[in-house]
């Protein structure tokens, strides 16, 4: 009997333990699981008000239960006719907007926290910022990562330094979408006529380099909507600086190394330069980027922001980026590829890393 | 004229409801309308959930999914609860002042009408063009980059039928101001009166910025205007204010009156008088002024900036003060009193925690600091489906049930009830409570599809399973109205027995006349203070006399075919090659004017009902 009482207990915590696990989702997505000071506050926040409201339901529920319980239809008498009770009616008016008070309070101080951007905004006499700065620049169905400061470009991947503030400036080239990463704070819109501001921070502890963090697009911009995701790849600050340099020193597009990327690179050339640029140098005006910067996409780990990065993949998308995007931009932009010149090409845009000195 | 009950033909039915003016007749109107939407938007919500069953799947291709989601919603809301609610208002309000119909039947006509042909041309769209992609929402940036018709069925649809909304809300305005009985003063008026009268007021105020953002939007697709274009010096977020300005007081269009009814049926099945009615009266007003000041609560990741957006979030998570109010009345009006669970009943004890659900993730995403995390994921779908599904559709359910003998004089099946009840509550909670947690753990609203390996498939497979449950439930509620329809079993006036207020004190369905005599209202519950003093029915506030009554009419139906053919006269006319574009468009309004011209110009005085008939009809109206 004893035994079995434990082994109750044993169960009982072992499907507490998975229905919690269950029930925070994946650590590199999930806002239950905060990897960084915005999420984190954001999470407190929830959880805060989340005991409240349980709070208040917990009031309703008893009130509830015994109403449906005791005074069911037992006979036909007519109950009193009750007008009112001021004394209950004051008491359920007051305690609200009390619980309304005391949540305004951190909402408020937090709404103001998570709008200062006073760091990004301090420019040093050669007009940058000693506050890491990005752009973002949201796409039918892909994002651009700028970094002013640094002038450098990537695209589909967003490499950051951990625990420190990094400052976005939020904006649309087409029609409006919306820059989230989950693990890493709330959202915020990118428009189309206007700059956004606001600031996340990512916690070196949560960072995990085999599964990076998940952003997407939070708001609905046509077909492939589902599928404007992308990867945030956060570094300690020394190898955030260490790659920063790697990206400046490629001042020329990179040679390719064996014979079957050289065809790769002249495929390219031809057909898809006029769009992608491959040197990480922001020469081109902001507007005139008409596709992903793909000078270090051998280091990515997301093809077409979604699929796994493998060669397999690139060429699927290569070949028919209908089928795995909806409504892009690449589509019907360059002819048919042979199977020839899709493994050209493959080898040549998987040989396109950004290597250390 | 008169159209005294006789035999009549099927083509003189279908006539006499295209030409009625009759407020119960126009309440048929708008809940077979309604409800014809409302399965048709249901359908669009099937396939929904059928598309995200699995990860990857490949049911329907993205472009449909988006049209899909943007009709669900757009029919739901418009084409849907809206018109449903009107249906009661119009079926039970007149009836609870005591009036005889509404102030101006000929615009009740012509706001279902209107309604009508908006929802028509926007359904058309399946079949013409494409649908509207861009979100109920259509927010300006998207829908001006789509090509194709969609959003153009979409802004000239909803902008007739939204005419039709306004010109009902002013009717009602007009006629619970002007048409109450003798003695009925405001503070007298029943609950589900007080609603409609401020919804009314709502829709006064919240459908003119709908109008205004419709027709920049209609320019800016159809003749060249610029008004939501960055490049061209417009602005996209003004859209967006327009749009919320409109459709944070629509929630509260929809719900108010929800909350009508359930305060009626609250009251009935519990035989107590509505706990708190004068504070119950100062939250639904309280609500409906704050609802004009939160719309922004729908935009602080638009980047209005901290001030804004601190000061939205307050006065969001200050209307759960008036909604707390109503929740702990409506708790103690059963407190003490003798419960009954009637179909009705239980459709309103289940709102009551389903709601105070919706209401409080309300107050978590009015607090603008989480709101960035949860805005435009499924925790936004689970929080407003709680609020819509269980706030309007639960009383839209509860409402068919309660009334259905005084809109059709026979009671629907207690036992179908039931089950209704049971399979649309279950799969209901079963579609949404998992789709907070599903939002939290990062999976954004309006997606056709999701990746494996996120921790969301099981999740979702729970979610399109309760979907089916509803859909079953409803599929239970169509056979009760059938078999119902069938036997067509006779009531009388207060077939539950427990009715308060006038209408219970009309015959079902009451004469088309309503009262022969207006009753003289001595108090709050009206027929139960009659009642409780032994008397059978309301006393006459006047001698019986003759009755002026409206004609019917068909021109309403013109005026709003007139706008319905012109809409696709503005919607074709700049595409390549059209030349009959420009003339139907013009065509259409001269045939809509030319309408309004005859009702002009044509004396129609109605026509009387004499005294005498009035005596002969004496199994009718009120007993005196």
């Amino acid at each position: 009997m004893k035994r079995l009482a434990k082994w109750r207990l044993v169960s009982l915590f072992a499907i507490l333990t998975l229905v919690l696990s269950a029930c925070s989702g994946q650590p590199y997505l999930s806002t239950l699981q905060p990897a960084g000071e915005v999420a984190k506050k954001q999470y407190d926040l929830m959880v805060f008000s989340t005991i409240m409201m349980i709070a208040v339901m917990a009031v309703v529920a008893v009130i509830f239960i015994i109403v449906l319980v005791k005074f069911r239809r037992k006979d036909d008498k007519i109950p009193n006719q009750v007008e009112g009770n001021h004394a209950m009616e004051i008491i359920w008016t007051v305690i609200p907007i009390l619980l309304v008070l005391v949540l305004a309070v951190p909402t408020v101080s937090a709404v103001f926290n998570f709008a200062d951007v006073d760091a990004m905004e301090k420019k040093n006499e050669d007009g940058t910022s000693d506050a890491l700065v990005v752009n973002v620049r949201a796409n039918l169905y892909w994002w651009e990562f700028e970094y002013p400061n640094e002038k450098i470009v990537t695209g589909q991947e967003l490499i950051v330094p951990t625990d420190e503030k990094v400052y976005f400036n939020l904006i649309a080239s087409d029609v409006k979408h919306s820059f989230w990463i989950p693990a890493a704070g709330g959202k915020m819109d990118n428009n189309t006529e206007n700059v956004n501001k606001f600031w996340l921070e990512f916690d070196s502890k949560k960072a995990d380099p085999d599964k990076l963090f998940q952003g997407r697009c939070a708001e609905l911009c046509g077909p492939s909507h589902a599928l404007m995701d992308f990867k945030v790849k956060a570094l300690p600050r020394a190898e955030f600086d260490q790659w920063v340099t790697n990206m400046q020193n490629i001042k020329e597009p990179q040679d390719a190394t064996t014979d079957l990327a050289q065809q790769g690179q002249e495929i390219f050339n031809k057909s898809c330069i006029g769009c992608h640029a491959v040197t990480p140098s922001n020469g081109t005006p902001a507007d005139a980027r008409m596709a992903p910067n793909l000078t270090n996409f051998g280091d990515r780990n997301i093809i077409a922001g979604y699929l796994e990065h493998n060669e397999e993949n690139l060429k699927n998308w290569l070949s028919d980026p209908e089928t795995y995007k909806p409504g892009n931009k690449m589509t019907g932009t360059y002819g048919e590829l042979t199977p020839e010149q899709l493994d050209a090409l493959t080898a040549y845009l998987m040989g396109l890393k950004v290597q250390g000195e | 004229m008169s159209t005294n009950a006789q035999k009549r033909g099927f083509g003189a039915t279908i006539w006499d409801y295209l030409t009625t003016v009759d407020h119960k007749k126009i309440a048929h109107l708008y809940l077979i309308a309604g409800g014809l939407f409302f399965l048709i938007g249901g359908l669009e919500a099937l396939f929904i959930r059928i598309q995200l069953l699995k990860p990857n799947n490949d049911f329907v291709s993205a472009g449909l999914f988006n049209e899909l989601l943007t009709m669900h919603g757009t029919t739901m809301i418009f084409l849907a609860a809206m018109p449903l609610v009107f249906a009661f208002m119009n079926a039970v309000m007149p009836l609870q002042i005591g009036a005889r119909d509404v102030a101006f039947p000929f615009l009740n006509s012509l706001g279902f009408w209107l309604f009508l042909f908006g929802g028509l041309f926007l359904n058309l769209s399946w079949f013409l063009d494409a649908a509207p992609n861009a979100g109920w929402t259509s927010y300006a940036s998207l829908s001006i980059a789509q090509t194709g018709h969609g959003i153009d069925f979409y802004a000239l649809g909803l902008q007739i039928a939204g005419l039709g909304t306004l010109i009902g809300g002013i009717n009602f305005l007009v006629t619970i101001i002007n048409m109450r009985a003798p003695g009925m003063t405001y503070m007298r008026m029943p609950m589900f009166t007080w609603t409609t009268f401020v919804v009314s007021a709502l829709i006064l105020f919240a459908f003119p910025p709908l109008t205004v953002g419709l027709f920049l939007m209609t320019f800016d697709r159809m003749f060249g205007a610029n008004f939501f274009d960055a490049a061209m010096g417009g602005n996209t977020i003004i859209w967006e204010h327009f749009f919320w300005i409109f459709g944070h007081p629509e929630v509260y269009i929809l719900i108010l009156p929800a909350f009508g009814i359930f305060s009626e049926i609250f009251a009935i099945f519990s035989r107590k008088r509505l706990f708190g009615y004068s504070s119950m009266v100062f939250a639904t007003v309280l609500i409906g002024f704050l609802g004009f000041m939160v719309w922004a609560h729908h935009m602080f990741t638009t980047g209005l900036g901290p001030i804004a957006n601190s000061i939205f979030a307050v006065a969001t998570m200050a209307i759960a003060v008036p909604t707390g109010i109503k929740i702990f009345n409506w708790l103690f009006t059963m407190w003490g009193g003798s419960i009954r669970f009637t179909t009705p009943m239980l459709w309103a004890v289940a709102f009551i925690p389903s709601f105070l659900m919706g209401g409080v993730t309300g107050v978590m995403l009015g607090s603008a600091a989480q709101d960035y995390q949860y805005h435009d994921t499924y925790f936004v779908v689970a929080h407003f489906h709680y609020v819509i599904v269980g706030g309007v559709v639960f009383a839209l359910f509860a409402g068919a049930h309660l009334y259905w003998p005084k809109m059709f004089g026979t009671m629907l099946n207690e036992v179908l009830g039931k089950i209704t009840f049971v399979l649309f509550f279950v799969g209901f909670h079963m579609t949404f409570f998992i789709q907070h947690f599903l939002g939290l753990w990062g999976m954004p609203r309006r997606v056709f599809t999701y990746l494996p390996g996120q921790g969301f498939e099981t999740s979702n497979v729970v979610s399109s399973i309760g979907a089916f449950l509803m859909a079953a439930g409803v599929i239970v509620l169509l056979i009760n109205v059938v078999i119902t329809s069938v036997k067509n079993e006779k009531v009388g006036n207060d077939p539950w027995g427990d009715g308060r207020t006038l209408e219970w004190a009309l015959s079902s369905p009451p004469p088309y006349y309503n009262f022969k005599q207006l009753p003289l209202v001595r108090g709050l519950d009206a027929y139960w203070i009659e009642k409780m003093e032994g008397k059978k029915g309301m006393t006459p506030a006047e001698p019986l006399g003759d009755i002026h009554m409206p004609n019917n009419s068909f021109i309403p139906f013109l005026i709003s075919l007139g706008l319905f053919i012109a809409a696709f006269g503005a919607m074709y006319h700049g595409d390549e090659g059209n030349t009959w574009g420009i003339p139907v468009l013009i065509f259409g309004l001269l045939f809509t004017l030319g309408s309004m011209f005859v009702r002009s110009i044509k004396d129609d005085h109605g026509y009387h009902i004499p005294k005498e008939e009035l005596i002969d009809d004496n199994d009718k109206g009120v007993k005196a």
